[in-house]
């Protein structure tokens, strides 16, 4: 296949992907913020969200305080910040349309869909509680009608692979970036458990990966931070958990090997980075810092991109 | 200006044999019916993202070409003529290109001015004595036709270059048989769901000699941004070949290859949407980022085929048009079937007089013109614009051309009002491969929405009709 075309499902997937974790990501942190204020701390949760979305320092050039007014705005409809909502759909759209031969009519539908509401019903932006909750819920369904569209309506050959590519990396670098933001009301030292403060902020964390119910089904026991980083870090069968992304990414990378018949340094970074996982455990973890972990996995996450790109993309 | 010629109605109240079965449809279908059908066909069109950019606008710039649910209907008898007068026409496009860059016996017969070829920008030297493959110019033609009567098919443009519409004709059939499946049963509609399959036939056959057995074929297109954009992903779809854009192509030893995910890949025919100015910055416009550096040279070599061949648009120029039925005579030695809208050369003085003296009555056209810009349509213009534009063609006579305005012929279209006669033209698309050419019955047939006017171009408002020939 063209090698454009490859990139543009990547990044299409990408786009979705990212589109769905910024929709949870406010969505988390509305739930956070209703609470009173003694239950939340002395933390910005709308900074929190500006940085796990990556993008607090062009956020500062355009506004002054960070609010919930502010970064929903910004996060969702600002046309200045590359990765909000709304850019994330009309680049998606437009990777569609250049690789509409490559897509099935239920991808294209579902993108096409979402890219004509966006414009007739959610130009203006939201203005009520109810209208944000709407829009958000919008756009999480427009990610799962694409992916449940790709996944039942795509030939299972190297343009399903290379879309999933782009859906597991991208999924890995958000989890990664809760945890990087978050990182501090996960250490086990602080061990103020049970906390109402505490209780409130881990739970936020699942709620914005889907992995609150998840959380109880596996551990059977109360909110306990080292859980959660083990949940978020290493559970396999967590969709986004690291582990799992990296199941994935290697499988999708080995699928494109053989079918190409020959591997490359994709799919040897992919495997080391999925056996440093596979081996380790949050005892280690914490004694080597949480924080270096997932800084260290975030770099060598997105260096997997790059391989990509440069083994495939380009 | 005449009476248009009613394609429907024969003056006096009867209909003609091929519209009979509509209005008794029609007769049995309330217009609430109709109505609901119109807009779900636009739901469906904007579902399906069929749209197309108008430049010079920079908001919304995709746009949905207007569809009206009234198919307009020829009989098989018709068809067969107008098929038979499009074959002869292409064949000799074919044969004046081969002839332009090669012997030139029409130049030296005098069939056609000189300086008509060689100071023209569409001619292109590099052309001159180049093999192409299969000795074809043109593997897809576009030829406007236009009826004033019952009797005579007229050509009003030819399209040797990049011709668009197809998508349209195919998808408005697609749309047709989905939403009016009761009206289709009631008529023996001829397919033209084949035409994919003969283009990429047609494509095939003419792969150069160096070409393995199974000849790659990709679609170049300009990009996402051309306003074509949406046929091209469309045709690469229908015809499984890869849509590719400059950047995807690169020339090694005079040979095309596309970059894959597994390497490069050899193609041998290009089905390119791209102009000749832009498809090789190093032959061409040099700050062309949508070409591909070398393709001219890999072209030269004969190691790919162009479809269609650089240089065709010397075939379709406006100022060529008027020759076109010498030309037919010339290569054919046979009457043309299909006619010629009278034309007056403004390069000619005794014709540039005619035209100052009557450009009130007339319709003037640049010679490099396309898509209905920059046209001077006499009866409908002001008497500054008329003024304005008499001194524009004084200044540059053999820029123009003039033709009488036409009675195009008319077909009953939905509008707010209820039904009535707007005017149309068709483009059907003529296939030329290495060894047959092929017309699928039908083409696209374009509107003019607005009570009373001829202009059908879609960017200037025009809209589209399923054209439906019968078979019979």
């Amino acid at each position: 296949m063209l090698s454009r075309t490859a990139e543009n499902l990547y990044w299409l997937a990408r786009y979705v992907e990212r589109a769905e974790y910024l929709a949870r990501t406010i969505d988390a942190t509305l739930r956070v913020t209703a609470l009173p204020a003694a239950y939340i701390g002395k933390t910005n949760e709308w900074d929190s969200a500006l940085l796990t979305a990556g993008v607090a320092t062009t956020f500062y050039q355009t506004y002054e305080e960070a609010n919930e007014r502010n970064v929903v705005d910004y996060l969702s409809f600002s046309a200045d910040n590359p990765s909000s909502i709304r850019n994330c759909i009309e680049a998606a759209r437009l990777n569609s349309r250049s690789v509409r031969t490559a897509l099935t009519s239920e991808m294209w539908d579902t993108i096409n869909s979402a890219w004509i509401e966006l414009q007739e019903v959610w130009s203006k932006g939201t203005s009520t509680r109810e209208d944000l909750a709407k829009f958000l819920r919008f756009v999480q369904e427009t990610s799962l009608r694409f992916d449940g569209s790709a996944y039942r309506t795509m030939l299972r050959n190297d343009a399903y692979w290379f879309s999933r590519l782009g859906l597991h990396l991208e999924r890995a670098d958000n989890t990664a970036r809760i945890l990087d933001v978050k990182y501090h009301v996960l250490l086990p030292e602080e061990e103020h458990v049970g906390g109402p403060l505490d209780f409130y902020q881990w739970s936020s964390i699942l709620r914005s990966v889907s992995a609150l119910t998840a959380y109880h089904w596996v551990y059977r026991e109360t909110l306990k931070p080292w859980l959660v980083a083990d949940l978020l870090i290493l559970n396999g069968t967590l969709p986004r958990s690291l582990a799992s992304c990296y199941d994935n990414l290697t499988r999708n990378l080995d699928q494109i090997g053989v079918a190409y018949g020959r591997q490359g340094p994709a799919q040897r970074h992919a495997r080391g980075i999925r056996n440093r996982l596979e081996h380790s455990n949050m005892n280690d973890i914490f004694q080597h810092g949480v924080h270096e972990f997932i800084q260290e996995f975030i770099s060598d996450n997105s260096r997997l991109g790059e391989i990509i790109t440069k083994q495939y993309l380009i | 200006m005449a009476v248009a010629f009613d394609e429907m109605n024969i003056p006096g109240g009867d209909l003609r044999p091929a519209y009979q079965e509509l209005a008794r449809w029609l007769k049995e279908t309330p217009p609430e019916a109709l109505e609901y059908r119109r807009q779900e066909a636009e739901l469906l069109f904007r579902r399906i993202g069929i749209t197309f950019a108008v430049y010079g606008e920079s908001e919304s710039t995709e746009r949905l070409i207007p569809f009206d649910v009234i198919p307009r209907i020829m009989s098989g008898k018709e068809w067969t003529l107008l098929e038979k007068g499009l074959k002869q026409r292409v064949k000799a496009l074919n044969m004046f290109l081969r002839d332009i860059y090669h012997g030139r016996d029409v130049l030296r017969a005098g069939i056609v001015p000189d300086d008509l070829i060689f100071q023209n920008p569409v001619f292109r030297p590099e052309m001159n004595g180049q093999q192409v493959p299969h000795d074809v110019y043109v593997h897809i033609a576009g030829i406007d036709i236009i009826r004033v009567d019952a009797e005579d098919f007229i050509v009003l443009e030819d399209n040797a270059r990049t011709p668009s519409g197809v998508s349209y004709m195919l998808e408005n059939r697609e749309i047709m048989m989905r939403l009016f499946p009761d009206l289709f049963a009631r008529h023996r509609v001829a397919p033209v769901e084949r035409y994919p399959d003969e283009l990429l036939s047609a494509l095939r056959s003419v792969a150069p000699q160096s070409a393995s057995g199974e000849p790659t074929v990709a679609l170049l297109t300009p990009g996402v941004y051309n306003s074509a954009y949406y046929e091209h992903s469309f045709l690469a779809d229908k015809l499984g070949i890869e849509l590719v854009e400059g950047r995807d192509l690169i020339v090694k030893n005079n040979e095309v290859f596309m970059r894959t995910t597994e390497g490069v890949k050899r193609v041998d025919v290009i089905y390119r949407r791209v102009d000749d100015d832009f498809l090789d910055p190093l032959t061409f416009r040099p700050d062309s980022a949508l070409g591909v550096p070398g393709l001219m040279s890999a072209y030269a070599a004969g190691n790919i085929t162009l479809a269609n061949a650089v240089g065709t648009g010397i075939a379709d120029d406006k100022a060529i048009y008027s020759y076109m039925p010498e030309i037919v005579k010339f290569y054919l030695g046979e009457e043309p079937i299909l006619k010629n809208v009278q034309t007056w050369r403004c390069r000619e003085p005794k014709d540039l007089a005619y035209v100052l003296d009557h450009l009130g009555d007339l319709v003037v056209k640049e010679v490099h013109g396309s898509g209905g810009y920059g046209m001077l349509i006499g009866p409908a213009a002001t008497k500054a614009t008329i003024e304005a534009f008499r001194e524009k063609l004084k200044r540059e006579p053999e820029g123009f051309i003039a033709q009488p305005t036409l009675a195009l012929s008319t077909c009953p279209t939905c509008t707010a009002s209820g039904l009535a006669p707007r005017h149309v033209d068709l483009r059907p698309f003529v296939l030329t491969g290495s060894k047959t050419t092929t017309i699928v019955p039908g083409g696209l047939t374009r509107v003019a929405l607005k009570e009373g006017s001829l202009v059908v171009n879609s960017s200037q408002g025009g809209g589209t009709k399923d054209t439906w020939i019968l078979d019979e």
